[in-house]
């Protein structure tokens, strides 16, 4: 099992100009490292498509890298992103999925088939230029060089620690470096001048 | 009117899709868009993406607009109705010109519609508050650039309702209707 905080510490060593697109338990191992907030998007508005939304732009913007943190459960809804993403082949695309088995933001319950799906066969079964799976740091930092060099799309899966969240959503305290998707939006849209 | 002068042609439509400059074309494939699909692929200068769901191509569109080019959304009415969230959760929360070019399945122009798909097209986009326009034939095709220009404006998802009661997408070869178009 691989914590967040590790593994975003290894990223970050690699982002360079990287557009990150976390959501959900992605949004929060990401945004508590990131040194480049305006070139981060959380998407947690538009539930299991924070890949697309990732894929257009990467599509859009070729030359520059584009890094999604998807959560197993927002892939599982959207399972479908994957055979999308393997047709557009969006050259400049890193999709990565936190598995750690749950829903992590309500509570904690189990994803379906949490201990029998394989999220990187798929992606290999897809049509994704490479798949990796990771279940330790040591590995992924020997491997994440690669990762950002080699031509995608690349489909990254890691087991994750559970972050498990029980709190109703209206009582949480949003964290102010979480901004509105909106905000972020209009914030990435300046750094790249496409407002 | 003739009945052949009354058509929507797909090459009215790409048309229109180039005039408004776009440069990305998603969508998934319905009964009455092939011809469509084929003159887009003919295209040089536009880049179809073909999806899995209707959902997916409202995001991907969010996303091809932040990175600063023009895609417009190709589906049916049907697709509409399951992508509510991407166009809830990107189009309207987040403020981003998304047209959308939606396959009116089941629309007459007499009132009886027994297609629940058609009764409910309408009244969902009047529940989200999406402007749209009904496109049924060429001579409405100007109503395309005006769906981009009120998407532009109100950095708003905007509709276009193709109400092609004849599903004219498939009803004429391409090339006959190229020899057409080029004999005038």
């Amino acid at each position: 099992m691989i914590n967040n905080d590790d593994l975003m510490a290894e990223i970050k060593k690699f982002r360079g100009k990287a557009i990150a697109i976390p959501t959900m338990t992605g949004s929060r191992g990401w945004l508590d490292s990131s040194e480049q907030p305006s070139r981060d998007v959380s998407v947690g508005g538009a539930m299991g498509k924070a890949s697309n939304f990732a894929m257009g732009l990467a599509l859009a913007q070729p030359d520059t890298k584009v890094v999604c943190f998807d959560g197993d459960g927002s892939l599982n809804m959207n399972l479908g992103t994957m055979m999308t993403i393997a047709g557009a082949k969006p050259k400049n695309l890193i999709h990565f999925v936190l598995n750690n088995g749950y829903f992590s933001v309500t509570g904690g319950q189990p994803i379906a088939a949490a201990d029998e799906a394989n999220f990187s066969q798929m992606a290999a079964g897809a049509g994704y230029a490479a798949s990796y799976e990771f279940d330790n740091i040591e590995d992924f930092a020997g491997k994440v060089e690669e990762i950002f060099t080699a031509e995608g799309p690349i489909f990254v899966h890691i087991h994750s620690v559970p972050e498990i969240q029980n709190e109703p959503i209206g009582r949480r305290t949003r964290d102010p470096r979480n901004r509105s998707t909106n905000d972020a939006i209009k914030d990435l849209r300046k750094e790249l001048g496409t407002l | 009117m003739t009945e052949q002068q009354a058509m929507l042609s797909p090459l009215t439509i790409l048309d229109k899709i180039k005039e408004n400059n776009v440069t990305h074309v998603i969508y998934l494939p319905d009964s009455e868009t092939n011809h469509l699909f084929i003159a887009m692929e003919e295209d040089p200068n536009i880049e179809v993406i073909t999806v899995g769901r209707e959902a997916e191509t409202m995001a991907i569109a969010a996303g091809v607009i932040v990175g600063g080019k023009i895609p417009v959304c190709l589906v049916q009415n049907t697709g509409m109705m399951e992508s509510g969230d991407s166009i809830r959760g990107l189009g309207l929360d987040c403020n981003l010109p998304i047209v959308m070019i939606i396959g009116y399945r089941g629309w007459t122009r007499w009132g009886i519609t027994p297609d629940s798909a058609a009764r409910l097209t309408e009244p969902t986009l009047n529940a989200w508050g999406i402007q749209y326009y009904l496109v049924e034939h060429d001579g409405d095709a100007d109503r395309i650039t005006l769906a981009f220009q009120t998407a532009a404006a109100t950095q708003k998802p905007v509709a276009v309702l193709v109400g092609d009661e004849y599903h004219g997408f498939n009803r004429m070869n391409l090339d006959e209707e190229r020899k057409i178009i080029k004999e005038g």
